[in-house]
């Protein structure tokens, strides 16, 4: 299959290891994989901080980009909900019906790389090793606007020597909520406070889950700990082998 | 903090809230019991998406004719011997009640539990008029005594645990035997005041969960009983209603009677459900009026995004969901409409140039739980986003629409967002000690006040992919 990849900004950025692990995942699975460097942004943290017409300049922009794209797949669970749910949404606020009809359109060809791999490709296991014990974090977005349900966790019980832990109190936010974290700062921090002891409790040395940007409060918090314990992201896991380690 | 009005932001509010620790004990404890129970009492209705759909349909079939509803309310009303009064605003309504028990000469009446009656500040009101309004629910009369503020829909003590209740009744109720903790002599001490009151006062009043427009009954769902003697034993009853809270039929009322006990309490059936229909001779209140509130409803109706608010039916299973009312409490959102829904109502009603309320919808991380949870599909994560951007337009230019919009611009085009990346990470050297920035300025010095945060690393995505693509260009096809 040809498939697209949306990287976002902060993959990008910040974690282009996780982007690189996508890559490498989807070609080892034989796929045909693009990138389109023209690419940015969905728009999620303008949109989500209110700023409409600077986000919804951000989702032309990502269907101009993509317009041709067979299917498009997003190492981030909350980038994809912000193009599949959210702008559709924004657009008909603005009045920009056209835009709306055109990222519905697109919305059908948008993954997030779990349930990519799991409901559209229809593969548990893709042959990935990685001896540590892994706690998983279910992140907002994939989890309720997205529905992943348990595709993260199907493949995570089919690395090979991975020890999953169950996280307790699991399905609850982080506290990161993009700006949020940075607007409301004292209680993002005690949402996170609980969510670090939660993941220290299993005694895990990784938490993992499908977005980096709640990876990056996370360990940004067990890192000020000095906790020890340390996040990855699903697909530098699932791309790791024997023979080359991603995480 | 009373009525509507947040006399802070949200996060400065939240600030002092959230590093109390028996306040953030006491919620958690609450909070996390109530949820289980809610989790398990729909687990055992297999229709109850099914519910919720035609729950948000209900209402927004009587909301999509509320005129229509309202009048024909009125007009069953009046015609089973009810007296009907339309008030505009939180004043109107206060003087409405203040005449009304004036006109009987109470100076004391009795109150079933009203978030309405709260949303108007009414028993301040009533004080200045010299009129003594006592609360008959048990936390409401908790809060009322320690001169407090409701924290939660309906569990307006929540943030109290039993040792500050035993203080508060040794003190305020003047029982000469001093009282344990125990649950069922606390409660045994507020019966018997209570009791005495129920039996010598003369006027009452009450919300409404609903009202039926075609029989013109209006009804209040309770768990203590309390409301029952108060909309039966006296004989004035005031009743206040905001006016989303219509429905056209009594078929109407069924669906929430499932929706409503299970969302709030976790219970199937809810305990004391009470419907009355104007007055009957020598049964119950001999003189009824309905108070018809608008206060900023009629605003909220018209708004396409915001008017799904409107079909709240106020169980408060979103305050019990969302991990930012689990933290902040309630106080912290300075409205007698906490938690989710109250982010998203309180705004609305007080209009989004209020420069403390219009802080209220970032009070949420949108982590969706809210609308999972909420029974009539609110979709509030939606209403969230959607404030945000109302608020903002009344702003103006600020430090974050500045960097909003220079964000923006530099990822327009691919290469200009590369050119942005390579400037921060040539600039952010003096930040980075050890590995890691641990603190940041500006705007963003919120992020470092508990995290760290790894430095932009020496190659980005696209960097290593442009560089992929020539090594590969020279190499195998």
């Amino acid at each position: 299959m040809k498939i697209d990849l949306f990287i976002t900004c902060l993959n990008d950025a910040l974690f282009p290891k996780t982007g690189q692990a996508t890559v490498s995942l989807l070609e080892r699975l034989g796929h045909e994989v693009r990138f389109n460097a023209a690419q940015t942004c969905c728009g999620q943290m303008h949109l989500n901080t209110g700023y409409r017409a600077d986000a919804l300049s951000l989702v032309r922009k990502f269907v101009n980009d993509f317009r041709d794209a067979e299917v498009i797949v997003l190492p981030s669970g909350s980038c994809a909900a912000m193009l599949r749910e959210l702008a559709p949404d924004a657009a008909h606020w603005e009045g920009d019906e056209a835009l709306r009809s055109e990222v519905l359109e697109l919305s059908g060809r948008i993954y997030e790389l779990s349930e990519f791999l799991v409901k559209k490709l229809g593969v548990e296991d893709v042959g990935a090793a990685y001896p540590h014990r892994v706690t998983y974090h279910p992140t907002c977005h994939a989890m309720r606007s997205l529905h992943v349900g348990d595709a993260p966790l199907r493949l995570l019980r089919n690395v090979r020597g991975l020890t999953l832990l169950p996280l307790p109190h699991a399905d609850e936010c982080c506290g990161f909520g993009g700006t949020f974290s940075v607007k409301n700062p004292d209680v993002s921090t005690a949402m996170l406070a609980d969510k670090a002891r939660h993941i220290l409790e299993t005694g895990a040395e990784a938490c993992t889950a499908g977005d980096n940007s709640c990876l990056m409060h996370i360990g940004g918090g067990l890192h000020r700990l000095r906790s020890g314990a340390r996040t990855v992201h699903l697909a530098e896991i699932l791309a790791s082998t024997p023979g080359q380690v991603w995480a | 903090m009373s009525g509507l009005h947040p006399a802070r932001p949200f996060p400065e509010a939240a600030k002092s809230e959230v590093n109390n620790p028996q306040l953030r004990a006491n919620l958690r404890k609450v909070t996390n019991t109530i949820r289980e129970k809610r989790l398990r009492a729909v687990g055992e209705l297999p229709h109850w998406e099914e519910l919720r759909v035609l729950g948000a349909a209900t209402k927004d079939a009587s909301l999509a004719h509320l005129s229509d509803r309202l009048l024909e309310l009125e007009a069953s009303v009046k015609a089973r011997g009810g007296h009907v009064h339309w008030a505009r605003d939180a004043a109107e309504a206060r003087e409405l009640v203040a005449q009304i028990a004036q006109g009987h000469g109470v100076t004391e009446l009795i109150k079933v539990k009203s978030i309405t009656s709260d949303e108007i500040e009414l028993n301040r009101a009533l004080d200045a008029h010299g009129i003594h309004a006592i609360e008959t629910d048990l936390a409401e009369l908790i809060v009322q005594l320690s001169h407090d503020t409701p924290s939660h829909i309906l569990v307006p003590a929540i943030h109290r645990n039993r040792a500050e209740i035993q203080a508060l009744f040794n003190r305020e109720l003047g029982d000469p035997e001093h009282l344990s903790d125990d649950p069922a002599v606390l409660a045994g001490a507020a019966r018997r005041y209570l009791r005495q009151k129920f039996l010598t006062t003369k006027m009452a009043v009450s919300g409404a969960n609903f009202a039926i427009a075609d029989t013109g009954t209006v009804c209040v769902v309770e768990s203590e009983g309390n409301g029952r003697m108060c909309v039966t034993l006296p004989e004035v009853l005031v009743s206040i209603m905001g006016i989303e809270k219509v429905l056209g039929t009594w078929e109407d009322i069924s669906v929430f009677m499932e929706l409503l006990p299970r969302s709030s309490t976790a219970e199937r059936m809810n305990p004391y459900t009470s419907f009355w229909s104007g007055v009957t001779p020598g049964d119950g209140p001999q003189e009824f009026h309905l108070i018809l509130l608008d206060n900023g409803r009629t605003d909220v109706l018209a708004d396409e995004v915001g008017r799904q608010t409107l079909r709240c039916i106020r169980c408060s299973a979103c305050l019990n969901v969302c991990p930012v009312y689990e933290r902040a409490g309630g106080h912290a959102y300075g409205s007698v409409y906490p938690g989710p829904i109250g982010a998203i109502l309180t705004p609305q009603l007080l209009h989004m140039d209020d420069k403390n309320a219009n802080t209220l919808p970032g009070a949420s991380s949108l982590c969706g739980a809210c609308f999972d949870a909420c029974p009539v599909r609110i979709n509030i994560p939606q209403v969230l986003i959607y404030l945000r951007g109302e608020a903002n337009g009344h702003k103006g230019t600020t430090l974050e629409s500045v960097a909003m919009g220079a964000a923006r611009y530099a990822m327009s085009e691919g290469w200009r967002f590369e050119g942005a990346v390579k400037l921060a990470r040539a600039g952010q050297g003096p930040l980075v000690h050890g590995g890691q920035i641990t603190a940041l300025p500006g705007l963003l010095g919120g992020w470092t006040q508990s995290r760290d945060l790894a430095p932009f690393p020496p190659q980005s995505f696209r960097e290593w992919w442009r560089e992929r693509e020539a090594e590969g260009a020279g190499g195998e096809p």
